[in-house]
């Protein structure tokens, strides 16, 4: 598996880049040249510049710095949404495939509910309502995540239950909690983790997109989004402010990407 | 009293096609009665389809039987409650036809024997260990071979794993649903021989299912013949072999190898196909098939009859 | 199974998704925390007139009475009173919709006419350098934030070079063509006014571009997957066998069976672009429902915000069940089915 992983070029760069991605989260502090969040009036607006490797903002912050401590802020995010939704679509879809009839019934048509808006309409509203914070925009989003996993985790559990092995627990004895967790989970998850991998890119891409229209993080945190939207204000003067931060939220998204393509292409060796 | 009495069990499965098509109902098992002693193993053959593997599900209550009882030391085992179930589970236990599909292929193998101690709460974790290696060294296994991976064992091997599996909780019935058709012939007996050599040493009574006949033959004290459902005929092994009585038995016997080759026996061929359970014939099931058929038996549904002692047929024309 | 019945149940089977989509809706605008009439009356309010008001309003009905009164108002068409625009929420939907609807679908038909043709190029040269290069850029496409992409435009053409509009609909100064479907290039076109419909088309690009540059990652990615399964099958290389030419095997036959799934994925690429409105129509001052909703975020309007969702939610299922409809009479191995 590892070599297959190695050999694909696109997976590669995404391996790589998530690894940069981590790492810049982990050492951030050591790696912005100045504070994401002091202002300098005096130095506003600077073009990049060996001093400031992506410019500075109309109140003269390194925007360099910024997105280097915004990488923390959008995996956080990411991570939390996903292993808040993970969990909770999980355990419904595997409820769902293994017990059936009216349990899977009503859960389906709840998911269905769910997936008939946009996401990003869906997880607005539900922003909206709850008053905007990075909290919320979280919350939102793990809300309208756990769905998805909810319908892959049901289909492999679909193509498992019958599995001898899990008709052998019955025999024995096992209660369905225990043959829940023990044999069905660990043996349809993994197509959902995957999703996951790759779901942390665009969990981190519409968390991007909630706080640029005001409901995510509020300034002045250097959020890629909240930073694009303060950009707006000043695209006339300073092309710069408009454009790294969205080239980090297009690495990022584009690194979770690859991976999760390429770990795709490894366990499902028919598609491509 | 017999370990095991099972007595006009019927299951029927009705399938829905389409949004707004009929149901069906499918008799897989139309009415068996037959029942086990102590020790002693009873061989259940037929074709592919004809009910044996639903009868052993029904029997363990892993699909809720819809008519019949099932006795298990003379009490009922249809209705218990979940408690009473659980007790029972330990006695009456599984072993699967696929090794490969019976074992969890993420668990290692201490963890799929150890798992019917824990679903039990037996023993402390000392004693579960010991019984686990003990399990491992009465099927030919190494205790060092605990910590793999099913897909790390042959086939043979990953199938005393599923009958050790079976033992873990001391059961008194084992019920086989084609243990041995998935290995390759050379592995068959070994498996065979070591179910021989466990029931000796821990007075197990089998229920053996099986589509060979001749696996059936080696192993079985008793063995009855299904076909669509139901019962057919049912006999001691030497009686069965010897003189089956049933046209259907009779084909199927007709078709294996003898081992002395100077007697000649004629084969009899079946016409045509199994027909569907979904819409099984009028009157005896096996008269579209049956070499002896006449006009009755399209219309007179046969009793499973005692023919001569311990004899059993279904048959109006013996 | 004939269409009528196909599409019957369809719709039966419309309801209770449409039921929950209500209950969703209201449970995220009833059930969490903040008091609407607090919301109305602001911080000042006295204990009396606080109460007034929610008595008034029905705050302190048991939920399902208030879930009732909700539904009935959504029958009547009564969404709420837009806290911002102080008019009924459903006459600035309305106002607003013909608006994201013509943005949405001049984005879907860029997305047609460009996620197809790639999809196919790239299938048909596997692994060469056009599907590699095809590959990365729908990578990139489906990675981007559209909202980014847009302010690039902005900066590119709109305030370097120029070259398109950065905003609105139409040039300042000129005023709307009569209001015949709300879509100014429709209006423009029927009633025959040549400046307004070019000036339409022009505010129309770089919105448009923006918003299909999500699905046109998407579709091409579909495209390519869908064309290889094809030319990968049984059938192909048998044409090829037969000694059909390339050109012949791959627009003959694979073009018909590789597209067809894509139109399926149609439905999901509009419910994309769609998200991706609230995003873009802000970027572009697009007076669409998707700045209407960003603005009621912004001026805590929530009315607005349920309006909207909801409204989108419904048109993504009728979207949705038109393109069923229309695969079922383009597959005829569903008519079987």
């Amino acid at each position: 598996m590892i070599r297959k992983v190695t050999s694909s070029p696109l997976t590669m760069v995404g391996l790589i880049i998530v690894l940069i991605i981590l790492l810049t989260a982990a050492f951030a502090p050591l790696i912005a040249t100045h504070d994401p969040t002091e202002p300098n009036i005096l130095n506003k607006l600077q073009p990049p510049s060996a001093e400031h490797y992506f410019g500075t903002d109309e109140v003269g912050r390194d925007i360099f710095s910024r997105i280097v401590h915004g990488t923390r802020i959008s995996l956080r995010i990411g991570l939390i949404v996903v292993l808040i939704s993970f969990p909770i679509g999980t355990v419904l879809g595997a409820i769902a495939g293994y017990i059936g009839g009216r349990v899977d019934q009503t859960i389906m048509r709840i998911t269905d509910i769910f997936l008939s808006f946009p996401g990003i309409i869906l997880a607005m509203s539900i922003a909206a309502a709850l008053g905007p914070s990075i909290e919320n925009v979280v919350l939102a989003l793990a809300a309208t995540w756990w769905p998805w996993y909810t319908r892959i985790v049901r289909s492999s559990v679909l193509s498992i239950k019958n599995s001898e092995f899990i008709e052998a627990s019955r025999a024995l004895g096992a209660n369905p909690f225990r043959i829940l967790f023990k044999e069905v989970i660990p043996n349809s998850i993994a197509p959902a983790t995957i999703q996951a991998s790759l779901d942390l890119g665009f969990v981190i891409l519409s968390a991007a997109g909630l706080s640029f229209i005001g409901l995510g993080a509020q300034p002045p945190s250097p959020e890629w989004g909240a930073m694009l939207s303060n950009s707006r204000e000043i695209l006339r003067d300073a092309w710069w402010a408009a454009t790294f931060p969205g080239i980090a939220i297009l690495i990022t998204v584009l690194g979770f990407n690859l991976l999760g393509d390429g770990l795709n292409d490894v366990l499902d060796p028919k598609q491509r | 009293m017999p370990l095991l009495e099972v007595t006009n069990l019927k299951q029927h499965f009705t399938t829905k096609k389409g949004f707004l098509s009929e149901k069906t109902i499918i008799k897989a098992v139309d009415g068996v009665s037959i029942s086990i002693e102590e020790g002693k193993t009873l061989g259940i053959v037929g074709e592919s389809g004809c009910g044996k593997s639903s009868l052993g599900r029904s029997v363990l209550q892993l699909v809720e039987p819809t008519e019949g009882s099932v006795k298990f030391k003379g009490e009922e085992v249809i209705g218990m409650n979940a408690a009473q179930m659980k007790e029972l589970r330990k006695e009456m236990q599984i072993v699967f036809q696929d090794p490969y599909a019976s074992l969890n292929p993420r668990n290692t193998v201490r963890q799929i024997l150890e798992a019917p101690l824990i679903i039990h709460n037996v023993g402390s974790r000392a004693e579960r260990k010991e019984i686990v290696e003990s399990l491992m060294d009465k099927i030919g296994l190494r205790k060092e071979q605990l910590r793999n991976y099913p897909h790390e064992f042959s086939g043979g091997q990953r199938q005393r794993i599923g009958i050790a599996r079976a033992l873990t909780l001391n059961p008194k019935l084992i019920i086989a649903d084609e243990p041995v058709s998935a290995l390759d012939v050379s592995v068959q007996s070994q498996v065979l021989n070591l179910m021989l050599d466990l029931q000796q040493e821990m007075d197990l009574s089998y229920m053996f299912i099986s589509h060979d006949l001749s696996v059936v033959q080696h192993i079985s004290d008793r063995v009855a013949v299904m076909y669509l459902g139901k019962v057919v005929e049912i006999a001691d092994v030497e009686q069965l072999y010897n003189h089956p009585m049933h046209p259907y038995t009779q084909a199927l016997l007709s078709a294996l190898p003898i081992p002395d080759p100077t007697k000649k026996r004629d084969r009899i061929i079946l016409q045509g196909d199994l027909p569907s359970p979904a819409n099984p014939p009028s009157g005896c099931p096996f008269h579209t098939r049956c070499p002896i058929a006449t006009k009755e038996c399209a219309e007179i549904v046969p009793n499973l009859e005692e023919k001569s002692t311990n004899h059993l047929a279904a048959c109006i024309h013996v | 199974m004939d269409a009528l019945r196909f599409i019957a149940r369809r719709l039966v089977l419309m309801i209770p998704i449409l039921f929950g989509i209500s209950i969703l809706t209201f449970v995220i605008s009833n059930t969490i925390p903040g008091d609407p009439a607090r919301l109305i009356l602001g911080p000042k309010a006295t204990p009396e007139t606080l109460s007034a008001l929610q008595e008034e309003m029905g705050l302190n009905d048991p939920l399902y009475i208030q879930y009732g009164n909700y539904m009935a108002g959504i029958f009547q068409g009564d969404l709420g009173q837009s806290t911002y625009s102080q008019r009924p929420v459903s006459e600035d939907l309305v106002r607003y919709f013909p608006a994201t609807f013509e943005l949405t679908m001049f984005a879907m038909v860029i997305t047609l006419l460009i996620g197809i043709p790639f999809g196919i190029i790239s299938a048909s040269r596997k692994d060469k350098i056009a599907d590699q290069i095809t590959r990365v850029f729908a990578l990139m496409g489906v990675a981007m934030p559209a909202f980014w992409l847009g302010l690039l435009f902005l900066l590119f053409f709109y305030l370097k070079i120029g070259m398109f509009p950065g905003s609105g609909r139409l040039d300042t100064g000129m005023s709307p063509p009569e209001y015949i479907t709300g879509m100014y290039t429709v209006d423009a076109l029927l009633t025959g006014n040549w400046p307004v419909f070019r000036s339409a088309v022009m505010h129309l690009v770089l919105p448009g571009i923006t918003q299909a540059a999500i699905t046109i990652g998407m579709i091409t990615r579909m495209t390519r997957s869908s064309m290889l399964e094809v030319l990968g099958s049984d059938y192909i290389r048998t044409a090829h066998a037969k000694g059909g030419s390339e050109n012949r095997v791959l627009y003959g036959h694979a073009l018909r069976n590789g597209v067809m799934p894509v139109i399926t994925l149609l439905g999901m690429a509009f419910g994309h672009a769609l998200g991706g409105s609230i995003l873009v129509e802000s970027v572009f001052s697009w007076p669409g429902l998707g700045r209407y909703a960003v603005n009621a975020i912004n001026y805590l309007d929530f009315p607005a915000v349920m309006g909207v969702t909801m409204l989108i939610a419904v048109m993504f299922i009728l979207v949705n069940l038109i393109i069923d409809t229309l695969y079922f009479f383009i597959d005829p191995r569903l008519k079987h089915d």
